[in-house]
């Protein structure tokens, strides 16, 4: 999560669900909340209830708009624009909280001469290079910072790897050493350079190119803005409404800006709450299921010069100041999790065992390399791509180009029945005969089945009981993946050739119980903990981390769920007070509000007693409050921030809430680690039907389509072939690619059929009737839907005219008990520049009653939409 | 034994279903069926022997004048009905085998293994809650989980609610907080915010109360439901009129008989 990691320090959402009902106002963009978090949409009740003005911005009047105060429909694909255009309105009013952007942001930092602003260039950057397509952070670093030089490209900045690994971002320079302006005056100061940048931002543009009225528009603006200041504050919710996007980081970013600039980071009620896709994903980035980065967002080696060595890895992602100053410490004791005794000093602790990234091992990067028969076998567990990824033609074909494929799922999902029942047999493009993939399907235990622990959405640590054993030979992922380590250990063994030198020295030695012999959960929670060598005494914080050995942790933010043996954190349950403390553990620390040193002024007091949440008790000479400080807790508020010349967190001082960045604050500008600009600004979805209003780069320039025969795009902008917009969705009512909800009747019922929602204003210019059939149409693909005509959809005024938006859900497919057509069958395979997500929440689509051909002539149907010539 | 209630606040319905689902899952009713309604985003229809908790969807004209202006835009509002609980319960008066009992937390409950079927239950409910299973003929509604309130549990619906929309306690409670809750309400501009609980008709209140916005019948609720045997009297006048006449016609008949005067 970059947008969030580089912004503040940390990829994680900033505050906990429950300090929702702290809030003055809400905005929730990106998100239905109500619809696919009901369970934490309760604080947001709570809040409302309480006066809160809740402000939901959506294509679509959803669920959550039914609860909201005020509800904008927006164009998909105009996020910052329109969220640009909030902090032009906060800036033009002087709405911001000036105190705390003074002391707690990078407001003040000057930036180079050289710097060149989308302003000056039309929708660049300065540091663009056109052969490379890409970007050199050179020129945005802050003035007087010395470059840092490594021998390879800039962190973040390099062409194969994804954006996890750069969380934190600004390590291409030093930035301690720089020149500020805390009159926030000077014209080359952050400050400045965001006033002017985002000076085009007005509700007039809202109104012509979002499709938000202008009053409507100043309304939200108002109630949002104004709770703000020592007495007040506002919280920021989104989800994959934000992320899936081709500039979904920079969606992010602009929020952080605009929370950073109103002064409601770290404080109860404030903060931007990430919602995450489903169970425990925070968990899959903090100890990652992605390939660019190891466990505590390190980055993963690159196969460059300044991952070669050890010494050169370091250099190149510490800092001299800040909590990333011990990131030889971290790195150090990860390697001593995973090897043991094989990791020590004069093998560079096991760094030449670990894999180098070569390319882009992303999920579509190695699924475009399948479709181009370059992988033998793959492994899917906890995911149904061939529903749930985009281009699913594109993604099922690519399946049967592996010689094997394991699915583990608790049912036979679409993907592990691709090869006899996919929409690709159906049209005659896939024949089981003519298929060498070979299937192994593995049965997997159920939630209740399995012991272990969730890491949800606010980055709290749950453990939950086996409840009953899973039945016949279903087993939990831990399970599989210990005896399948352990037997590839058992082959390494007798394979003497260096390559498995690494494995042979994996410490793979947990211990197993039970009947099916199942690795002890507790104890890789408490490896992930962390304790010292060669003693193995459990460590309490991160601070007990060493760079020389003598601690082994698996995760250096999860330090402190496991104290002492026996005393798991993740399981506690009794909770003392609103923010939860006592039930589960909340990394880091157990803060459940993060950076909450800037809930206090700089002198160390709350900023007002209604939003007290940390402060400095000067009896004690600590700091204390409502949440555990995220912050030395003996450095005193007085304490003089030394960051020019000092080293470690010490340097910081006392006033510095943003521990993880190097300068100790929060950055509006982002002097290098995002590979798609320091600040946030507007383009057009891939697919659009709109010429960017405000620049002349139309689309992202980072962005990547992979346009290829089998993964087509429309012309862009304006393809008439595909004259509205489309938006795909969840529903309560189902998970995700449905593996899990279309199987049981209790949930099927509840949504059994795939239908497409268009206004009352599209049905009737296009003769259909509520409950009639249409089949949607994108270059990629087709799907036929039930129409759901509703005026909870509604066309918007583009640019003077009529744009009719079509919303579908996506949870069917060809399994289960209740089927349908597969909707991520339209979406393309793109890669955002940062993470590499594709972008599902905003693309052109046609709409055509009826419904669609079956069989072989489903596939010439599905030709001659493509416009190709067969 | 105290005596409890459902009150369910219309206002604070998300429309989430998990009531309907926990209800399902705890009691092990069969599925509804699996067809697409089109009705808003309710595909089960209605509260019936197979849905013991039903959310009903409500998409209707905007709400004007609230502040905001989400209420303007478009209104979609959710409640979650079920079984009412009747004080005076029509079914339970029908019921001709004792099937249909009176718990001791005031709810009523159809005792599945002495009901046989006769479905004059099904007529006698004023809200169109008892249904009969198709399969075997049975009724089945709602128990007010009288399993988990017998062992100190709320019913499953209340506990699955994530907003509290559907509150469980002591009636005269509950009573008091669905009057704070609706002052709260109109003072913050919901004129039309009403509390249903016909203490005024024949059922003389329920155990299932409700907050809701408008009409009653927006959503399946009769403004006036009346308990059958409250017709018993008229009826029984009616016979008796009937009887008097076709007696006293008879009598006459035989008295002004032409015969007896020769």
């Amino acid at each position: 999560m970059p947008g969030l990691g580089t912004s503040f320090g940390r990829g994680g959402a900033t505050t906990a669900q429950q300090d929702l009902s702290n809030a003055d106002a809400i905005l929730i963009m990106g998100s239905s909340m109500a619809e696919n978090h009901p369970v934490g949409f309760q604080w947001v009740m709570e809040a409302r209830e309480k006066g809160a003005k809740v402000i939901h911005v959506d294509p679509r009047y959803t669920r959550t708009s039914a609860m909201a105060d005020i509800w904008l429909p927006l164009r998909a694909g105009t996020d910052i624009l329109f969220l640009g255009a909030l902090v032009n309105y906060v800036l033009e009013n002087n709405r911001e909280f000036r105190e705390y952007v003074v002391h707690y942001t990078n407001a003040s930092a000057i930036l180079r001469e050289d710097f060149r602003d989308t302003e000056d260039l039309d929708g660049l950057f300065s540091g663009w290079d056109a052969q490379k397509n890409k970007y050199s952070p050179e020129s945005w670093l802050y003035q007087g910072a010395p470059s840092k030089e490594t021998g390879g490209e800039k962190a973040g900045h390099s062409d194969v790897g994804g954006g996890h690994g750069k969380d934190r971002g600004g390590e291409a320079q030093d930035a301690g050493q720089f020149e500020s302006d805390p009159t926030l005056e000077h014209p080359r100061c952050v400050f400045q350079v965001l006033k002017r940048h985002f000076s085009r931002y007005t509700p007039e543009m809202v109104e012509r190119y979002c499709g938000v009225p202008e009053d409507v528009f100043l309304k939200a603006a108002d109630a949002f803005s104004s709770a703000s200041g020592p007495e007040r504050t506002a919280a920021i919710c989104y989800a994959v409404g934000w992320t899936q996007h081709s500039k979904g980081v920079q969606i992010i970013r602009t929020a952080s800006i605009l929370q950073l600039l109103l002064g409601n980071i770290g404080r109860p009620g404030g903060g931007i709450l990430a919602l995450r896709g489903h169970a425990s994903i925070q968990g899959s980035t903090d100890i990652p299921t992605l390939y660019d980065i190891l466990p505590g967002y390190l980055p993963m080696p690159l196969f460059e010069s300044d991952s070669h060595q050890l010494e050169d890895y370091i250099k190149k992602h510490s800092t001299r100041t800040g909590l990333w100053s011990k990131f030889d410490h971290y790195f150090v004791s990860l390697m001593k999790a995973y090897y043991g005794d094989g990791a020590a000093k004069d093998n560079d602790w096991g760094f030449h065992w670990l894999p180098r990234i070569t390319g882009d091992h992303s999920h579509f990067g190695y699924w475009l390399d399948m479709a181009d028969g370059k992988l033998e076998g793959l492994f899917v567990m906890g995911q149904n791509p061939a529903v749930g990824a985009s281009n699913g033609r594109l993604e099922r074909k690519a399946l049967a180009k592996l010689k094997w494929l394991v699915v583990r799922d608790m049912v036979e999902t679409e993907t592990a029945s691709f090869w006899y029942a996919s929409p690709e047999v159906e049209r005659g493009e896939l024949s089981p005969e003519t298929i060498g993939t070979e299937v192994f399907l593995f049965p997997a235990a159920g939630t209740a089945e399995k012991a272990g622990t969730f890491t949800n959405t606010q980055r709290l640590l749950q453990h939950r009981e086996k409840a009953v054993d899973p039945p016949g030979d279903a087993r939990g992922e831990a399970w599989f993946m210990y005896h399948l380590g352990r037997r590839i250990k058992e082959k390494a063994k007798n394979d003497a050739r260096s390559r498995n030198d690494g494995l042979r020295a994996l410490t793979w030695n947990y211990s197993v119980e039970g009947l099916h012999t199942e690795p002890k959960v507790d104890e890789i929670l408490e490896e992930i903990n962390g304790y010292t060598l060669p003693g193995r005494v459990q460590l309490t914080k991160i601070k007990e981390l060493r760079n020389d050995g003598s601690t082994a942790c698996g995760a250096w933010i999860y330090c402190g769920v496991f104290p002492e043996p026996g005393h798991n954190r993740a399981n506690e349950r009794n909770p003392r007070d609103l923010l939860g403390h006592g039930w589960g553990f909340s990394w880091p620390n157990d803060c459940r509000i993060i950076y909450n040193r800037a809930s206090a002024r700089p002198d160390g007091q709350p900023w007002s007693e209604r939003k007290k949440l940390v402060w400095w008790d000067e009896e004690k000479k600590e700091w204390t409050g409502l949440d555990n400080p995220d912050y030395e807790k003996n450095v005193a508020p007085d304490e003089p921030a030394n960051i020019h010349s000092g080293t470690g967190i010490k340097a910081l001082g006392g006033a510095k809430p943003f521990i993880l960045h190097p300068d100790g604050v929060g950055w509006i500008y982002v002097p290098s680690g995002l590979k798609d600009g320091p600040l946030p600004a507007h383009y057009e979805p891939l697919e659009s039907l709109f010429h960017n209003p405000l620049y002349r780069q139309q689309t992202n320039p980072g962005a990547q389509k992979k346009e290829r025969p089998d993964n087509p795009y429309a012309e862009s902008p304006g393809d008439p072939r595909f004259p509205y917009v489309l938006t795909t969705y969840r529903l309560t009512e189902h998970h995700t690619a449905g593996g899990m909800t279309r199987t049981l009747s209790h949930l099927a019922e509840l949504q059994p059929e795939l239908f497409t929602e268009i206004s009352p204003e599209l049905a009737a210019e296009l003769g259909l009737t509520h409950g009639d059939w249409a089949t949607i149409t994108t270059p990629r693909g087709l799907v036929e839907a039930r129409v759901m005509v509703t005026p909870r959809m509604r066309p918007v005024r583009i640019d003077g005219r009529v744009l009719h938006q079509v919303g579908l859900p996506y949870h069917w497919g060809y399994r289960g008990q209740v089927t349908g057509d597969i909707v991520n069958d339209l979406l393309a395979i793109s890669e955002e520049p940062n993470v590499r997500i594709m972008e599902t929440k905003a693309l052109v689509c046609n709409l055509v009653p009826g419904r669609r051909a079956r069989g072989s002539a489903a596939r010439q149907q599905l030709d001659a939409q493509l416009g190709r010539t067969a | 034994m105290s005596v409890t209630a459902f009150l369910t606040d219309s206002t604070l319905c998300i429309g989430c279903k998990a009531c309907e689902v926990a209800c399902k899952e705890w009691n092990g009713i069969e599925g509804d069926g699996l067809d697409w309604s089109g009705f808003s985003y309710d595909n089960t229809g209605a509260v019936g022997a197979s849905t013991w908790r039903h959310v009903k969807f409500v998409e209707r004209a905007p709400v004007p004048g609230l502040g905001g202006n989400a209420g303007e835009q478009a209104s979609w509002t959710f409640s979650s009905d079920v079984c009412k609980h009747c004080e005076q319960a029509g079914c339970l008066e029908a019921c001709p085998t004792g099937s249909i009992v009176r718990t001791e937390f005031g709810g009523v409950f159809i005792q599945p293994d002495v009901c046989n079927g006769c479905g004059y239950c099904v007529t006698a409910c004023p809200f169109g809650v008892v249904a009969r299973n198709e399969q075997d003929g049975r009724a089945f509604k709602c128990t007010f989980c009288y399993d988990r309130q017998k062992v100190g549990l709320r019913p499953a619906c209340a506990k699955a609610c994530p907003t509290e929309s559907i509150q469980f306690g002591e009636i005269d409670e509950l009573r008091e907080k669905a009057r704070l809750r609706l002052e709260e309400l109109h003072r913050r501009g919901m004129d039309d915010a009403a509390f249903y609980d016909p203490t005024h008709t024949s059922v003389r209140g329920t155990h299932a109360m409700f907050i809701i916005r408008g009409d009653p019948r927006t959503y399946n609720l009769p403004p006036s439901p009346q308990v059958p045997t409250i017709y018993l009297k008229k009826g029984w006048r009616s016979s008796a009129l009937a009887a008097g006449l076709l007696l006293g016609g008879t009598l006459l008949a035989l008295l002004t008989d032409g015969r007896s005067g020769r």
